[in-house]
């Protein structure tokens, strides 16, 4: 079916939009936006299949010849994403039925999430440099609702900080494609690319690199852009805050990927250098945040900003080995930081803090919760057999092969850094003395557990199945080894 | 023609920059308007301020002016028109909540709210 990778765009627009007319019954609410998920996850595995057999997918928007309109692509990568994303919106819509509250659901809760995953995996899906600042727009909104929804004193205070960001990061975006729009007189990514390696990459187009650059790192909080991420992501409640940190900073990632691996990679000595070292510095901020606190969604949230370092380190060597370690590496950290949000979620839940000093002995009474969370824990520092490891082994190769090797240590270290913060939640969480705390019996814990241990088991498979998703992981690869794959499939010559 | 707009564009974008500095949240989104005019009509002057008629096909002219900067402001209009409504009734909000419009005494850790 031609229409297929439109799909999963328009199943969740159809559901959020739906969504708005029955925002008084909860219930139904609830069953829509599952049925709806699930059918979204099952039609990006189809695309998956799809392009593992077919090769790239594109559609011509209303049937206008490739630059001329806008134009939908599907590459082994963005199937992987979309499908991905759709995973971990499921189980984060799942999680919230017992912990968001009915006062929140009452409020187009369910709705706002379906056009997050619009917004998301539109911009994984686009082909177009404009529609892609406009699914960000669709995210960005979607995210402003979210993170201000509940409209509690640190809620509005952060997100006007959060919105103020994302209200200047936008503005640069549109002056960002006036000026390349100026310089290459096209949107299409693809003819953009064409042109681009026509006219060579002018040293204006090396500026516009750096701000693409400025932009893309505001979303995806690279060191020295990542200020806002810390007390914006500390505002709203679990499971927002889940869907945040496994999605959003990973489209950031994915367009510097997307942009500098199509676009701006004629002028590599510059560009990709400076890359590498704000990863780099990126990797040792985060890693400094996340053994500085002794608050659980701290320590996480600084994970994320590690774990941007080392995907952005992976773009600036630019190897098809650092190429495949670093989309291996998104996919997990993806699922693993949503599983990893998900289970302290419970924590909080179970203890009422999130304070780690007030927490302890939580192993005695809730033994599943307690191993999956160390299992999610060894899997994000990457020990063998999970899947953090292939991801970080490829990159640290291809650093290795380019002769980068004090920042392939840096990165080398950084999991030891992060497999300490994860350690250190596990070892004041769970071992202890049990401590009481009040209202913990009335928590629906189980129900809770289970979309987060969906998640881990999904990264089990993914890092024992190492072997199975190599072909995949290649086959998404070669686009951004080659981009002339990318062109050919989107121009038809 | 194009200098010109680059120059007012330039000092649009500098007093965006300098409000968006400022202390009292107002002025911070005063700033906000300022920046998307600013971007806005970067757009159509990178699209190029050639003479030409109106993009309309009734003109039946010599030439026209390229439509697509034109769309793109469009969008980029309305788009910066909803974040603005949302971000001031926000402010709105955060006043009636927080009783300060002053953005040093928003600061603050995450324990005292």
């Amino acid at each position: 079916m031609i229409n297929l990778l439109i799909l999963p765009l328009l199943i969740p627009l159809v559901t959020a939009t739906v969504l708005i007319f029955l925002t008084k019954s909860v219930g139904a609410q609830r069953v829509i936006s599952v049925i709806s998920t699930i059918g979204t996850l099952a039609a990006s595995i189809v695309l998956l299949l799809t392009v593992k057999n077919e090769g790239i997918q594109t559609i011509n928007v209303s049937s206008w010849e490739a630059p001329f309109g806008i134009t939908l692509v599907s590459d082994m990568l963005s199937a992987l994403l979309v499908t991905t994303t759709s995973l971990i919106t499921l189980c984060v819509i799942l999680y919230s039925f017992r912990s968001i509250g009915a006062s929140r659901e009452r409020f187009y809760y369910y709705s706002v999430i379906q056009f997050l995953l619009v917004g998301v995996n539109g911009a994984f899906t686009t082909g177009d440099i404009f529609n892609m600042f406009v699914f960000f727009e669709v995210m960005l909104m979607a995210s402003y609702v979210l993170i201000v929804i509940g409209g509690t004193k640190i809620q509005l205070r952060e997100s006007i900080k959060y919105i103020l960001v994302n209200v200047i990061s936008s503005a640069l975006f549109v002056i960002a494609v006036a000026l390349l729009y100026s310089v290459v007189g096209s949107l299409n990514m693809a003819d953009i690319s064409q042109r681009i390696a026509e006219i060579g990459q002018l040293p204006i187009l090396t500026v516009i690199a750096v701000l693409f650059l400025i932009v893309f790192g505001l979303k995806g909080a690279i060191f020295p852009l990542y200020f806002w991420l810390p007390g914006s992501y500390y505002a709203p409640p679990v499971p927002v805050l889940a869907l945040f940190g496994s999605l959003l900073t990973k489209v950031g990632v994915y367009s510097i990927l997307r942009s500098y691996s199509l676009f701006f990679y004629h002028d590599q000595a510059f560009t990709h250098e400076l890359l590498g070292i704000l990863a780099i510095i990126t990797v040792i901020i985060g890693g400094i945040g996340a053994i500085a606190y002794w608050d659980v969604k701290k320590i996480i949230i600084y994970n994320i900003i590690v774990a941007v370092g080392v995907l952005v380190y992976g773009i600036s060597v630019a190897t098809e080995e650092s190429y495949k370690g670093m989309v291996f590496y998104t996919i997990h950290d993806m699922i693993i930081k949503a599983a990893l949000f998900l289970l302290i979620g419970v924590m909080i839940k179970i203890t009422g803090t999130s304070d780690l000093r007030k927490m302890g002995g939580l192993m005695k009474k809730y033994p599943l919760l307690g191993w999956t969370f160390l299992i999610a824990a060894f899997a994000l520092a990457g020990i063998p057999p999970l899947s953090g490891f292939v991801g970080k082994l490829l990159i640290v190769r291809g650093g290795f092969a380019e002769g980068e090797y004090v920042s392939s240590l840096i990165v080398l270290l950084s999991s030891l850094v992060v497999l300490y913060s994860v350690i250190k939640i596990f070892m004041n969480g769970f071992w202890k003395a049990p401590k009481e705390y009040p209202g913990e019996d009335s928590q629906p814990v189980t129900f809770l557990w289970v979309p987060g241990a969906i998640l881990v088991l999904t990264s089990i498979l993914y890092g024992v199945g190492a072997e199975v998703m190599y072909p995949i992981i290649s086959q998404a690869t070669d686009a951004l080894v080659n981009p002339t794959i990318y062109i050919d499939a989107v121009l038809k010559e | 023609m194009e200098i010109l707009m680059s120059l007012v564009i330039g000092a649009l974008l500098a007093s965006a920059v300098y409000l968006m500095l400022s202390k009292s949240l107002l002025r911070i989104i005063i700033g906000t308007g300022l920046l998307s005019h600013g971007a806005h009509l970067l757009i159509i002057t990178m699209g190029g301020l050639k003479r030409g008629a109106a993009p309309l096909l009734g003109e039946e002219a010599a030439a026209y002016v390229d439509p697509l900067p034109q769309a793109l402001i469009l969008t980029a209009i309305v788009i910066s028109f909803g974040v603005t409504a949302f971000f001031l009734v926000l402010a709105y909000r955060a006043y009636q909540e927080l009783g300060t419009d002053n953005m040093d005494e928003m600061r603050g850790n995450e324990a005292n709210d």
